[in-house]
């Protein structure tokens, strides 16, 4: 018994440690983020902001609030766009039987293997002619690419969990297939909106490769990018770019915080399947 | 996907004796006609026809074509064929970047996926914290990949990085990790193992907790120790998760282009090219964009990609039945 709970403490200490160096990295940039511009370049360097300096997170706010209030627009858009069109989709592949449900399952599936490249490319040169580079719905239209087939996926291996019998009674009491799903199979799919959603967000909200392509000169250009060009442009001030980082972070750590077993659950329904 | 599965299975089965077109009428009266199965998958599929074909066949469109920018905007451009390709292939930098894609696939993958699953054995073990600890694990998977790459290379600075300055600790000289062409694919490849072990971790964790307990009960019983449980027990039942795994890892790690070009851009001396930034580069990386063999070079990805990717298509199927 002794042994075992004194076991028990080594291997939390030992979790302790491995987490420690994995999240070393996510330490340091808070760190830096915090150094004075002066000691940026001490070596050694400061391993601990004993004179922290928010002259960084100033910057963020003169200069980054703009960028961030396109990402947050842009990753809200990402949303709404993948749950309009994820969700009704689940519904007729897992629970109205739609034929060639087989076929579009695995399109999905080949969707999420064509490289961003390939994808930013093709829509460079449509948004071309149609005049949508540089702007933000053409910017939420190509982020929801990557959440779309994803959250299609989500949805339809949810949904496959919702009783049949429920969908019956629905129907018994003359309720169409619209008002099915809208008082019954949304409101018990709170969770899988939730997931998709909060992926769809995040997603959106970190790309790079869309925002360094398809926005390169507009006016309001993504959080991402904006950090990617204040690293091109001024290499001394990596407490600004690192308090920047921090910052655009921050969807990442709400998620961790407050739905941490959907991310764990989303994460694992991309991949296994029932 | 647990509830999906147990869900599935309590679905009333025919009841012996009813005739099958019986249970046809009944389910059409259910589930209506199937024209409102596709009405619900519309929007999906001119999504889908719009914003995945149509990039798709455009950038095809790209690859066989001679585009400049005027060509872009005109709309007049010539006609080549495969030229593109010819031209892709036969350049010298193809062999280079082919095998620097190789390289940072396969390196990162068996770190990865190793570490992964380590980490994953390690936390089944239930302990103090264990739970919290392995959300924190999540974290730089969650990040933008901007924000833990440009760290990385902060971290990775040859002269004011903290990582030459451990190295400096115990006596080894400062590496030049991003700026000398010998170090700087491992450095990108360092990055990326630290960017999937989550992943990795997540998914052999719960391919973990879906082995029986009777299975390490038995083992235990036949006396089988530790290492013998894992190689003989754990590894061989957990192969179909581990191969999503590593085939979803793969065709991830193909097509990345933000780590390598936010660290590196592929330099220096294109020592750290793969083929998914050499398309980025040739496309959007420098002052004069070069579509057509950026397109070239992407549709190649894209048919590896896919090689691999039907492979895992293919052992999905293998799992489910």
């Amino acid at each position: 018994m002794m042994r075992t709970s004194t076991r028990r403490w080594w291997h939390a200490g030992l979790g302790l440690v491995f987490t420690a160096i994995m999240l070393f990295p996510v330490y340091w940039m808070f760190n830096v983020s915090l150094t004075p511009r002066n000691d940026l370049r001490n070596d050694p360097p400061q391993m601990f902001p004993v004179d922290p300096t928010f002259e960084g997170y100033q910057a963020v706010f003169d200069q980054q609030l703009p960028a961030l209030v396109t990402s947050l627009l842009i990753g809200l858009g990402c949303v709404v766009l993948t749950v309009v069109i994820a969700a009704p989709a689940g519904y007729a592949m897992a629970m109205l039987d739609i034929r060639g449900g087989r076929t579009l399952n695995f399109l999905l599936l080949v969707a999420q293997m064509i490289p961003a490249v390939v994808m930013a490319m093709g829509f460079y040169a449509i948004y071309v002619r149609l005049g949508l580079l540089n702007s933000v719905w053409g910017l939420i239209v190509a982020d929801s690419t990557i959440a779309v087939p994803f959250a299609v996926l989500l949805f339809t291996a949810f949904m496959r969990g919702i009783p049949r019998e429920l969908l019956q009674a629905s129907r018994m009491d003359g309720a169409g297939a619209w008002r099915t799903f809208r008082s019954i199979v949304v409101p018990l799919s709170r969770n899988a909106i939730l997931t998709a959603s909060l992926f769809a967000f995040l997603w959106a909200w970190s790309d790079f490769v869309f925002a360094s392509t398809l926005a390169r000169n507009s006016d309001f250009i993504p959080v991402t990018l904006s950090i990617y060009n204040y690293i091109g442009n001024n290499t001394t001030q990596w407490n600004a770019i690192m308090a920047t980082a921090v910052v655009a972070s921050i969807p990442a750590a709400v998620l961790l915080v407050f739905a941490q077993r959907y991310v764990a659950a989303g994460v694992t329904a991309g991949a296994v399947k029932d | 996907m647990t509830t999906a599965t147990t869900m599935h299975e309590r679905r009333p089965e025919r009841p012996p004796g009813e005739s099958r077109s019986h249970v046809d009428r009944r389910r059409r009266r259910i589930h209506g006609s199937p024209w409102v199965a596709v009405a619900f998958a519309a929007p999906l599929i001119v999504y889908l026809i719009a914003f995945y074909a149509y990039p798709l066949i455009r950038s095809i469109d790209l690859s066989v074509h001679d585009y400049n920018i005027r060509a872009f905007v005109q709309g007049n451009a010539e006609f080549v064929g495969l030229e593109n390709f010819a031209n892709v292939v036969s350049s010298p930098l193809f062999p280079q970047a082919l095998w620097n894609t190789f390289l940072f696939v396969f390196v990162s993958l068996v770190f990865q996926y190793s570490i992964g699953l380590a980490l994953a054995v390690f936390f089944k073990r239930r302990f103090p914290l264990s739970g919290v600890l392995r959300a924190m694990f999540l974290i730089p998977w969650l990040l933008p990949l901007i924000v833990s790459s440009s760290t990385w290379a902060w971290m990775m600075n040859s002269d004011a990085g903290v990582l030459n300055s451990f190295l400096g600790v115990v006596g080894i000289d400062p590496v030049n990790w991003l700026t000398s062409p010998e170090t700087s694919l491992l450095s990108v490849i360092i990055a990326n193992i630290w960017l999937g072990i989550p992943f990795n971790l997540v998914i052999l964790y719960s391919g973990l907790q879906n082995i029986p307990e009777e299975v390490y009960e038995a083992a235990a019983l036949d006396g089988a120790g530790p290492f013998m449980v894992f190689w003989r027990v754990t590894f061989p039942l957990l192969r179909p998760v581990s191969a999503i795994t590593i085939l979803l890892g793969l065709v991830y790690t193909l097509k990345v282009v933000d780590v390598v070009w936010i660290m590196s851009k592929g330099g220096p001396a294109n020592s750290s090219l793969t083929l998914a930034v050499w398309s980025y580069r040739e496309a959007f990386g420098t002052g004069q964009p070069d579509f057509s063999p950026a397109a070239a070079i992407g549709n190649i990805l894209i048919v590896i990609a896919l090689v691999f990717g039907l492979a895992y298509v293919n052992l999905q199927r293998k799992v489910e039945q």
